[in-house]
């Protein structure tokens, strides 16, 4: 009786839903397509309703999907002509790929794009540099963040070379009141991203490396490569017991309640934290190899574009020119601490964690995740395996070595960059 | 054996008895051919294409199945799916339905109290939503709050403990008597049924005679229900060869780690739909799909070829 009246349910919300998707569907809303579904809240609560402030009639709707998923539910529904009006981007190839099927719109003449700097621009502009086919909305930083309550306890200060680091992971192991570093390995891709992408940038030095990974010029079984690949399996000791079936949001947990002492972070993190941990944060950029020049992960993440089939697409650029106007980038900041505006526009952001890593792009040189352009295009897909051997090699299945080789003998199957 | 034709029918004539025909079968057929046959056989055409970046679908014959086989980059990943999809079976063969049926043998037992109770204990988590059972069951096991730790020390066993779903040797196994203990329930659901119909006479006889009821289940209720045992089989491997959704929910697309979860439900979604950056590729999908289900009509002709020619059915 009981799971009959549930499916009921079930059937009735899923009437409503397409309902609901068919209002949706009429002329004078937009639909945006989205990742984000954490945020579903600001954009329902704060976003849309200063959006109406500027355009009354324009009715938008906020239609986000879980974000592994979003890519493969994304193209079903271009290609069946259900998407959205506004696709969010994620950052270059795997929206290339929609502009090169005809399924985004090129926003060149749109109003408000040439506040964004071509670095900006990059992430969502075709590889001759002519066309670009999102507006950039915001980038993320990597970097650490710490328990302030654990490093006083032990009297570190945050560690400047990977050096004083590890010393300090040695002192907070001898202490064993928290959990030295705060990570796992059961969903593989913080292993990749917060790891390997967040202190790699200081050992290939930013920017140069990447474009020699792209040229040819250097390869993943390269020293520069394969000592990230040490550095993270040296701090499998220094992760919780168990680390290789923690997830995600165990790794969140566990620092919010205050067990652990160092996460290595997204920017995006902030907004989560700061709701939850009650103990005063802190954050610190990936440490250098040995003083030296330092990098940072600055990615740009989210953009939005146009869907080609929109019948709405005059509303569509509308919002799409709100996107580009500073209020927005204040907005945006501002609501979601840790997601920053890309715009040439000052924007102030009040949250101070959110402030200190926006503030390391005057300190550092800022890169992208270098597995992100052009070499991500080909069978075997270079960021799954990223995300697969640098996973493997903190389990400690993997050497770095042959790490290295894995990803490079994957690339070396499809990508033959002219030299 | 022919089957008795009443004189009605026998005496109807032809045109009336295919318009009869096609009064009760046509809309089956109809509805079967649109939502089942149709898609199959899409599917297999779309496996002889390919597709370029703009969206071109060109025929390409069966260069689609010649690189899934040949190329090691696609070969070794779906061999590895096939064989972890074939120790997922086994686990169930040896697992679920040995103890699906001795659970259905316990019910029948004549004099156990509260049958009705153990009956919808047992058959409880197969109406979950698998998405609730790997929750749990990652919750349960988790070496940061769940408490199988606790458990195992408290029996002094603490050291046993893993993160086994965390660990490429056991992942598998582990996700494999999740869902062991999920469904076990419908054999013995299935089997229980099938014990019932058998006659009190049959086992009073026995009883009569002399056995004890450890030899009268494996003497005369075995043997009488083995024909629905086979179809219980073949259901589960149908099921198994199908599964996706649990290590879905539980491992996500990439089946960590190191692909040691994967198997081909979730290797043919990653194909086909995509994974994180992994652009989706619908007409290599359709191939691992088509071989999906090469492999069932393979399994499913030998078991009725082979094995359901040589049960005998009683009727009593």
């Amino acid at each position: 009786m009981k799971t009959s009246s549930k499916a009921r349910m079930r059937t009735g919300a899923a009437l409503a839903g397409l309902v609901a998707g068919m209002v949706a569907a009429q002329a004078g809303t937009l639909k945006i397509e989205s990742w984000r579904n954490d945020d579903a809240d600001i954009w329902n609560s704060k976003i849309i309703p200063a959006f109406n402030k500027v355009y009354p009639d324009i009715k938008v709707e906020f239609s986000p999907s879980a974000p592994a998923d979003y890519n493969a539910a994304l193209n079903a529904r271009l290609d069946g002509g259900t998407a959205g009006d506004l696709i969010t981007c994620r950052p270059f190839d795997a929206s290339l790929a929609l502009y090169d099927k005809h399924q985004l719109d090129g926003l060149n003449d749109l109003k408000g794009m040439d506040g964004f700097s071509t670095v900006a621009k990059s992430a969502w502009t075709t590889d001759d540099g002519k066309t670009t086919f999102c507006v950039p909305m915001a980038s993320v930083i990597h970097g650490f963040i710490y328990n302030k309550d654990a490093f006083k306890k032990i009297g570190a200060s945050e560690p400047k070379t990977m050096a004083e680091f590890h010393a300090i992971l040695d002192k907070l192991k001898k202490d064993g009141t928290y959990t030295p570093i705060d990570m796992g390995t059961a969903d593989q891709w913080e292993a990749a991203t917060m790891g390997f992408q967040n202190i790699g940038p200081n050992y290939w030095k930013g920017e140069t490396g990447r474009a020699n990974l792209i040229s040819g010029k250097e390869k993943f079984t390269d020293p520069q490569y394969t000592a990230v690949f040490k550095e993270l399996a040296s701090w499998a000791p220094y992760m919780g017991s168990g680390f290789e079936a923690q997830k995600y949001p165990d790794s969140q947990n566990l620092f919010t309640l205050g067990k652990a002492a160092i996460y290595p972070a997204g920017s995006w993190d902030i907004t989560t934290f700061r709701g939850q941990a009650t103990f005063p944060i802190g954050a610190f950029k990936a440490p250098t190899v040995a003083g030296g020049d330092c990098y940072i992960s600055d990615h740009t993440d989210i953009g939005m574009g146009l869907n080609s089939a929109s019948k709405n697409k005059d509303d569509a650029k509308k919002f799409l020119s709100w996107l580009a106007t500073p209020e927005f980038a204040d907005l945006y900041a501002n609501a979601l601490p840790g997601f920053f505006p890309l715009s040439n526009a000052h924007v102030t952001i009040k949250d101070d964690l959110a402030a200190e890593m926006v503030g390391w792009r005057k300190e550092c040189k800022s890169t992208i995740r270098n597995s992100y352009q052009i070499v991500n295009r080909g069978t075997p897909n270079l960021e799954n395996e990223l995300w697969n051997v640098s996973a493997q090699v903190i389990n400690g299945a993997l050497t770095p070595d042959a790490a290295g080789k894995q990803l490079q003998d994957g690339l070396d199957k499809w990508y033959h960059p002219a030299k | 054996m022919a089957e008795p034709v009443s004189q009605l029918v026998a005496s109807m004539p032809r045109a009336r008895m295919l318009a009869l025909m096609t009064l009760f079968l046509g809309p089956a057929v109809a509805i079967y051919t649109l939502f089942s046959i149709y898609p199959l056989i899409a599917t297999m055409t779309l496996s002889t294409y390919t597709s370029d970046p703009s969206g071109v679908f060109t025929f390409v014959g069966l260069a689609n199945f010649v690189t899934l086989l040949g190329d090691a980059v696609w070969s070794r990943p779906f061999w590895n799916a096939a064989y972890n999809n074939l120790i997922f079976f086994c686990v169930h063969m040896l697992v679920q339905n040995p103890i699906g049926i001795a659970l259905a043998g316990l019910l029948s037992l004549p004099g156990l109290k509260l049958k009705g109770f153990y009956r919808t204990v047992i058959f409880l988590p197969t109406m979950l939503s698998v998405v609730i059972v790997g929750f749990s069951w990652n919750l349960i096991l988790s070496p940061l709050w769940g408490v199988a730790e606790g458990a195992l020390k408290s029996v002094g066993l603490g050291a046993w403990f893993a993160p086994w779903m965390g660990l490429p040797h056991t992942a598998l196994l582990t996700l494999a008597l999740i869902s062991v203990w999920q469904f076990v329930g419908i054999p013995m659901m299935l089997i229980y049924a099938a014990l019932l119909n058998i006659p009190d006479e049959l086992t009073d006889a026995a009883r009569v005679d002399g056995l004890g009821q450890l030899r009268i289940f494996f003497h005369i209720k075995l043997p009488l229900v083995l024909p629905t045992i086979g179809m219980v089989s073949i259901l589960t491997f149908v099921g198994n060869f199908n599964a996706f959704d649990l290590i879905y929910s539980v491992k996500g697309a990439l089946a960590g780690p190191n692909f040691a979860s994967d198997i081909l439900g979730t290797f043919f979604y990653r194909t086909f739909f995509g994974f994180q950056l992994q652009v989706g590729n619908p007409t290599m999908g359709a191939a691992v799909a088509t071989v999906m289900f090469l492999i069932i009509l393979v399994g499913v002709c030998l078991y009725l070829f082979v094995v359901q020619r040589r049960l005998r059915r009683y009727s009593f």
